[in-house]
C-alpha cells in the first residue's frame, strides 16, 4: 500500500497526452425553476488502458458528467455547456453538433444502468447490432451480421447466432446488460464510460460484467470511467478514483491511497459506510448524517458542511479550493490534514 | 372523444406471422366494429351495383315517396333515390374523413415527434396546437371553410387543421415517455442521428396510440363533415354527402321523415363502428387501460 503511495505521478504535461481530460466542466440545465447547475467545474483527465472510478451519492452529478463528455444532452434538454472536456487533443464542446456524431459510438462507447429499457423492444438485437455497425463503418450486411454475432460472443452470450434473433423482452437482464456492452463495443471505442454497469445485477452476475469489462481494458488498451455509488466495485478494477460531491469534484487519488487514508470527510464517511465482512455485526452501520442538498439551494461555503463533523466557522462561509497535493492527489477541504490524521486505515476489497 | 391512454406500449413484436391478427380478432369490439365499418364501405364501393339509379336521377313524379321495396329509403323532394344518395354520399363523407384522419396521423407524428424531441421546437409547435384546440372544433372549422370557399379540398384541410392538434399531442406525450428511455440514449451515444433516432426507434414505439387516436379522429370527422355540410360549408350540392342530405330532409322533417332517418342511421352506424374498432383497439395495443378499467 505504501508503494503506490510513494509512487511519483508524473505531472500531467510531461506524460503522455491524456486519452480524455475534463477541465472546469460547467453543465447547466434551463429549468423551469431557474438556471440549475449539476456539474460545477469538475476537472479530471484519464490515460489510455486506465480505469477510472468516479464515486458519488445519487444526484452528485456521476452521470450528468458522462454524459456531457458525449453532450448527449444537445438535442433533448436545453442546456449550457463551460469548461472544457478535451478528447485526444480536441474540445469536444467547440465541435459542431453534427460532428458529434462521429466521437459517439466509434470513439467513445457508453454502457447504462438501466436494463429494462436500455434495447428497443420493437427490434431484434442482431438488428440494432448491425445498424450500429453500419452506421460508422459501411461493409456488405452479410459481413456487419458476422461481426454482430462475434461481438456477442466476445461478450460471453452463449449460442449467439440464434440469439441475434431474439427480442429484448427474450432475454435476461444480465444478457441484456452483455448486449448493450456488444453494442458500446460494436465500433471499437477507445474510451468506455460504463455509468453504473452493474448496479441492476445480481452479484454473481456482477462479478462476471465486472471481469468482461477488465478483460477488454486490458486486451484492447481502451480507457474505461467507471461510474458507480459502490466502493467495492471501485477497489476490484479501477487504478484511480474521483469522488464527486454536489457537482463538484471533493477528492481524487490512487485507489489504495484513497482506500488507505482518505482526506476529504465525504470520503471518509462513504468508506465508513461499508459494512466489513470482519466486523462486530451488533455495531450499527456508518451513516453519513443529512441528505445532498438541492442543486437549486447550494449552500455558500463548502458544499459538504453541513453534514461534515469536522465544519466549523469558515467551512460555512468560504468554499474550500480542491487542493493538489503529493502523489496525484487532489482533495477539496479546509482541514484534510485533521481528517487524514483521524481517519481509520481500513482494507476494503 | 374518448380520450385515450397516454401511457405507451411498445407494439409487441410478433415471433409468429399472424399472431396480431389473432389477438385482434379476439377483441370483440373490434370485431363488432370491423364489420360495421366494412359493411358501410362495401356499400360505397359496390353502390353503382346495389342501386338501379343514378345519384343524381331525378323522377319528380317519384317525389317524396316513403320507403318501399323499389326505393328502400324513399325519395326526396327532387324524387332521387335516397338510398342511393346515401351509398354515394357514404364515398364522399367516408373518403373525406378516412384523408382527414390519414393526413392527421401522419401532421401528428411529425409534429408531435419533433416537438418531443426538440425542446426549443415543442414550446412554438404545442403554442400553435393550444390555440388551435381553443376553438371548439365546428367553429374553427366553418371559419376555414368560410375563409377558403366550398369545395371537397378544402374540407378535408380544414379538418385536418381541426384534428392534426389532438394527434400532435397524443404522439408527443407517447414520445416523451419514448424518448427518457434508456435505448434512446443507448442509441444517441452510439453516434445515431436524431432523425434515425426519431424516425427508426421513436416513432415506432409510439405509433399504437397513434393509429388508436386516429380512429376516433375518423369517427370525429364523420361527425363534423356532416355538421359542415349540413350547414352549407362542407362538400358543395350536389355531390351527395350525409350531412347534405341531412340538410336537405331538414325543410320535409315533418311530411318526409325519412329524408332524415336515413343518412342519420348511416353516421350512427359508422361512428358506432369506428369508436367500437378504436376502444377494442385500444385494450389490445395499449394493455394498461386494460388492467385499470377492470
Amino acid at each position: 500500500m505504501s508503494a503506490v503511495a510513494e509512487t511519483v505521478t508524473p505531472p500531467a504535461s510531461a506524460a503522455a497526452a491524456p486519452l480524455l481530460e475534463l477541465d472546469e466542466l460547467v453543465v447547466r440545465f434551463r429549468t423551469e425553476n431557474g438556471l440549475l447547475t449539476a456539474v460545477d467545474g469538475v476537472s479530471f483527465g484519464l490515460q489510455s488502458g486506465e480505469v477510472l472510478g468516479v464515486v458519488g451519492e445519487s444526484g452528485c452529478g456521476k452521470s450528468v458528467t458522462a454524459q456531457a463528455i458525449l453532450r448527449l444532452y444537445d438535442e433533448t434538454n436545453l442546456v449550457r455547456y463551460g469548461g472544457a472536456v478535451t478528447f485526444r487533443g480536441k474540445n469536444l464542446l467547440k465541435l459542431p453538433r453534427a460532428a458529434m456524431v462521429d466521437y459517439r459510438g466509434p470513439r467513445i462507447g457508453m454502457v447504462f444502468q438501466d436494463l429494462s429499457s436500455s434495447i428497443d423492444p420493437v427490434y431484434t438485437i442482431g438488428f440494432q447490432l448491425v445498424e450500429t455497425i453500419l452506421a460508422h463503418q459501411p461493409m456488405p450486411p452479410r459481413e456487419a451480421e458476422a461481426k454482430a454475432v462475434d461481438l456477442l460472443r466476445l461478450t460471453g452470450i452463449p449460442s449467439p447466432e440464434r440469439r441475434i434473433n431474439d427480442y429484448p423482452h427474450q432475454i435476461s437482464g444480465g444478457m441484456k446488460q452483455r448486449v448493450m456492452i456488444a453494442l458500446a463495443l460494436a465500433c471499437e471505442p477507445e474510451l468506455l464510460i460504463a455509468d453504473e454497469p452493474t448496479t441492476a445485477l445480481d452479484v454473481t452476475i456482477q462479478a462476471q460484467i465486472l471481469e468482461l469489462l477488465t478483460d477488454i481494458n486490458r486486451s484492447r488498451a481502451m480507457g474505461v470511467i467507471m461510474i458507480t455509488h459502490d466502493l467495492g466495485v471501485v477497489a476490484e478494477i479501477c487504478t484511480r478514483v474521483v469522488v464527486m460531491y454536489l457537482g463538484q469534484v471533493v477528492e481524487e487519488a490512487p485507489v489504495a491511497a484513497l482506500f488507505a487514508e482518505p482526506r476529504h470527510p465525504y470520503t471518509q464517511g462513504l468508506l465508513r459506510s461499508i459494512p466489513a465482512l470482519d466486523g462486530d455485526r451488533a455495531q450499527e452501520l456508518y451513516v453519513i448524517p443529512g441528505t445532498v442538498p438541492s442543486l437549486l439551494a447550494v449552500p455558500a461555503g463548502c458544499r459538504f458542511a453541513a453534514r461534515c463533523p469536522y465544519a466549523d466557522a469558515q467551512c460555512r462561509t468560504e468554499a474550500p479550493p480542491l487542493e493538489v497535493l503529493r502523489n496525484g492527489r487532489k482533495v477539496r477541504c479546509w482541514h484534510h490534514e485533521v481528517v487524514a490524521a483521524t481517519g481509520e486505515v481500513r482494507d476494503v476489497g | 372523444m374518448a380520450s385515450t391512454g397516454l401511457t405507451i406500449a411498445p407494439p409487441r413484436p410478433s415471433r409468429r406471422r399472424g399472431q396480431t391478427l389473432r389477438r385482434l380478432l379476439g377483441s370483440r369490439m373490434i370485431v363488432l366494429g370491423g364489420a360495421l365499418i366494412t359493411l358501410l364501405v362495401l356499400i360505397a364501393v359496390f353502390a353503382p351495383l346495389i342501386s338501379p339509379f343514378g345519384p343524381y336521377e331525378m323522377v319528380v313524379q317519384q317525389r317524396l315517396k316513403p320507403p318501399s321495396a323499389l326505393h328502400w329509403f324513399g325519395t326526396d323532394n327532387f324524387g332521387r333515390d335516397l338510398f342511393t344518395r346515401i351509398a354515394y354520399g357514404a364515398r364522399v363523407s367516408l373518403g373525406v374523413s378516412f384523408t382527414v384522419a390519414l393526413l392527421s396521423v401522419a401532421i401528428g407524428m411529425l409534429v408531435g415527434l419533433y416537438a418531443a424531441y426538440f425542446p426549443l421546437l415543442d414550446h412554438v409547435l404545442m403554442r400553435i396546437c393550444d390555440a388551435l384546440m381553443a376553438f371548439p372544433s365546428i367553429l374553427l372549422a366553418i371559419a376555414i371553410m368560410a375563409a377558403l370557399g366550398p369545395s371537397m379540398g378544402n374540407v378535408i384541410l380544414a379538418l385536418v387543421v381541426v384534428f392534426a392538434p389532438s394527434l400532435a399531442r397524443t404522439v408527443r406525450s407517447a414520445a416523451l415517455v419514448v424518448r427518457e428511455q434508456t435505448y434512446v440514449e443507448a442509441m444517441r451515444s452510439l453516434g445515431a442521428s436524431s432523425l434515425r433516432i426519431i424516425w427508426l426507434h421513436i416513432a415506432p414505439n409510439t405509433l399504437s396510440p397513434a393509429i388508436t387516436q386516429g380512429t376516433f379522429v375518423f369517427a370525429e370527422a364523420i361527425i363534423v363533415e356532416a355538421a359542415l355540410s349540413f350547414l352549407g360549408v362542407g362538400v358543395p350540392p350536389p355531390a351527395p354527402s350525409w350531412g347534405g342530405i341531412l340538410f336537405d330532409g331538414k325543410v320535409a322533417i315533418f311530411t318526409a321523415w325519412w329524408m332524415t332517418v336515413g343518412p342519420g342511421l348511416f353516421i350512427i352506424l359508422a361512428v358506432l363502428g369506428l369508436n367500437l374498432s378504436g376502444d377494442g383497439l385500444r385494450d389490445v395495443l395499449d394493455p394498461n387501460t386494460v388492467k385499470a378499467a377492470k
